[in-house]
């Protein structure tokens, strides 16, 4: 199939149809896009949700310097090279972000890493994290969203709201559309939302679930205990504000499932418990294999964080947090985190690609950010790029670059970009820095 | 003596689509400032919509609009805000050995501040 479309219509000299292009704004990375292009503006993004539109109805490509070396306009091989001293002359140098990149870039940011011997992390670190650590603790008995689409007769989502952060996760993959084992689609599904707060994606529901804030992992413990029949006393419902009784006939709805599916969001990584929620959640659907199928994956947010995890475990053996100084991977979430590397002043420098540190970290981790070099790339002036060291001017993954993502079930998608930005791409830029980077070791070697 | 609540900070479409016009849009700022609460809870505390309240923890303060959630929205004792800078100023630095902050689920104290 043609990749786009050329569509000679007098009145409009440069209209462009692109098919089959991929949405980043959120891990869904819906692939059904048709994207109306008129003189290097989106107009219309068909099959886009409302989070969607806005991505693709308001990008536009910034008129800024290609790099600027402390806010000084610069031309692009300065840039590279003042990225490269940086670089070449830290003891610690962190990489960080990578969430809104090609898969393409971030294989080699974790090579530049690799040869500088610094610490690679990526936004995973401060959203599913503690799942990737969960992961690595108990196991992940997965499915991908086709699997879900087609067979899952009874789905949980639990502390997330998909209504809003993930909005054609209902219709598209995991509630209402019709599977090859469920004819009636929605009809044939028991849907349950198990939350603290009743949000828009309750009255999708059949049951809502309002849970007391931070008593996920008991809440989880007790329907262990219930599924494998160890009793459990009525003082659950005064600890964790769910019922008995209520718990009992979700734990027996759960067994009796062909194909069940826990989908969890940040409400149980963000929280007290962290990664021992989604053990707990992990451990759960495990244990329900005993009875019939059941999964669990993450709600993942940014487009290509699921493609961060990859890229870095096949590349090191470890999802995220990865300190490679001593020439092989150590993983060590709390120790080789950038949250905590800035926190604790321990990064002696920082590579930030698509991300925003300066926006989200906290205030001594800020404050640690702009005491030491950065570079940053961005297709904005975002907060980071503004007291960068270094900055470089992107262009826009997806939208203008073409490339891999992973959605968050695993699954690469091809991203067919709308138009050229005038801009380098992350994986052009990291290629240019890597490349000069072992030009000047094998230089000093 | 201020009441304690318990924070989460969270996603909304508004705070999505916002985003994506722009960090800097009155927009997005309005929507990751302002604090949504129980109406039981805004009732007890004399808080009247759109009031501004402050709320503060150990790490920071902010003071900011407060708006009743729609009804049964949210249990007494819980604050919702959009994810944004407000939210990120209140967050602690610790991450427990998991590199997590504390994003969701925060202590916090609440009072009215003036009428909005
Ligand atoms: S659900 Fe996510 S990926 Fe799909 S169109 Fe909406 S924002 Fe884009």
């Amino acid at each position: 199939m043609s990749v786009a479309e050329q569509t000679q219509e007098s009145t409009l000299p440069s209209l462009t149809i692109v098919k089959d292009a991929a949405c980043t704004f959120c891990g869904c990375v819906c692939d059904d896009m048709e994207l109306t292009v008129e003189n290097n503006r989106i107009t219309k993004a068909k099959n886009a949700c409302v989070l969607g539109k806005a991505w693709f109805l308001n990008h536009h490509i910034d008129d800024r310097p290609d790099a600027t070396i402390k806010g000084q306009p610069v031309s692009y091989e300065e840039a590279i090279e003042y990225a490269a001293d940086i670089l070449l002359n830290a003891r610690n140098p962190v990489t960080y972000g990578l969430s809104d990149t090609t898969c393409e870039a971030q294989r080699v940011a974790v090579a530049i890493t690799d040869w500088v011997g610094g610490t690679v992390d990526t936004t995973t670190s401060v959203c599913h994290g503690p799942s990737g650590m969960a992961f690595q603790g108990v196991g992940e008995v997965t499915a991908t969203l086709g699997e879900i689409k087609n067979r899952a007769d009874c789905v949980i989502y639990w502390g997330g709201n998909p209504a809003e952060s993930h909005p054609r996760h209902f219709t598209r993959y995991s509630l209402t559309p019709k599977g090859q084992f469920l004819p009636n689609g929605r009809k044939d599904r028991y849907a349950v939302l198990i939350d603290v707060r009743k949000t828009k994606s309750a009255k999708a529901m059949d049951e809502f679930i309002q849970i007391k804030p931070r008593c996920d992992f008991e809440l989880i413990w007790a329907m262990r205990a219930l599924a494998k029949g160890v009793e459990v006393g009525p003082e659950i419902e005064q600890k964790t504000g769910v019922p008995l009784a209520q718990l009992q006939a979700l734990v027996d709805r759960m067994k009796t499932a062909k194909f069940g599916v826990i989908l969890f969001g940040m409400g149980l990584t963000m929280t007290r418990g962290k990664h021992m929620n989604t053990e707990a959640v992990l451990s759960l659907a495990r244990d329900l294999n005993k009875f019939t199928r059941w999964t669990a994956k993450p709600m993942r947010g940014h487009g290509n964080v699921t493609g961060a995890d990859n890229v870095v475990s096949w590349s090191t053996g470890y999802p995220f947090g990865v300190n490679l100084s001593r020439g092989y991977p150590r993983f060590n979430p709390g120790e080789y985190t950038t949250s905590d590397l800035l926190l604790r002043g321990e990064a002696d420098a920082a590579m930030i690609i698509a991300s925003d540190p300066m926006s989200n970290f906290c205030q001594q981790a800020r404050d640690h950010f702009v005491r030491i070099p950065t570079i940053v790339l961005d297709p904005k002036l975002s907060e980071s790029a503004k007291v960068a060291t270094v900055a470089f001017t992107t262009a826009t993954y997806g939208i203008n670059v073409a490339g891999t993502a992973y959605r968050m079930d695993d699954v690469p998608i091809y991203l067919r970009p709308a138009f050229q930005s005038k801009y380098r791409s992350d994986y052009e830029i990291l290629k240019a820095i890597e490349t000069r980077i072992r030009e000047r070791q094998l230089a000093a070697s | 003596m201020p009441e304690t609540f318990i924070l989460i900070p969270g996603r909304t479409s508004r705070q999505g689509t916002t985003l994506n016009e722009g960090k800097y849009t009155d927009d997005y700022k309005d929507e990751t400032n302002t604090l949504i609460a129980s109406g039981d809870d805004m009732r007890r505390l004399g808080i009247a919509d759109g009031d501004l309240v402050r709320m503060w923890n150990e790490v920071g303060s902010v003071v900011l609009p407060c708006k009743s959630a729609s009804a049964g929205e949210m249990p007494s004792g819980l604050l919702f805000i959009s994810y944004g800078p407000t939210s990120c100023h209140l967050m602690k630095a610790e991450t427990h050995g998991s590199g997590m902050p504390d994003s969701k689920g925060m202590d916090v104290f609440l009072e009215r501040v003036a009428t909005g």
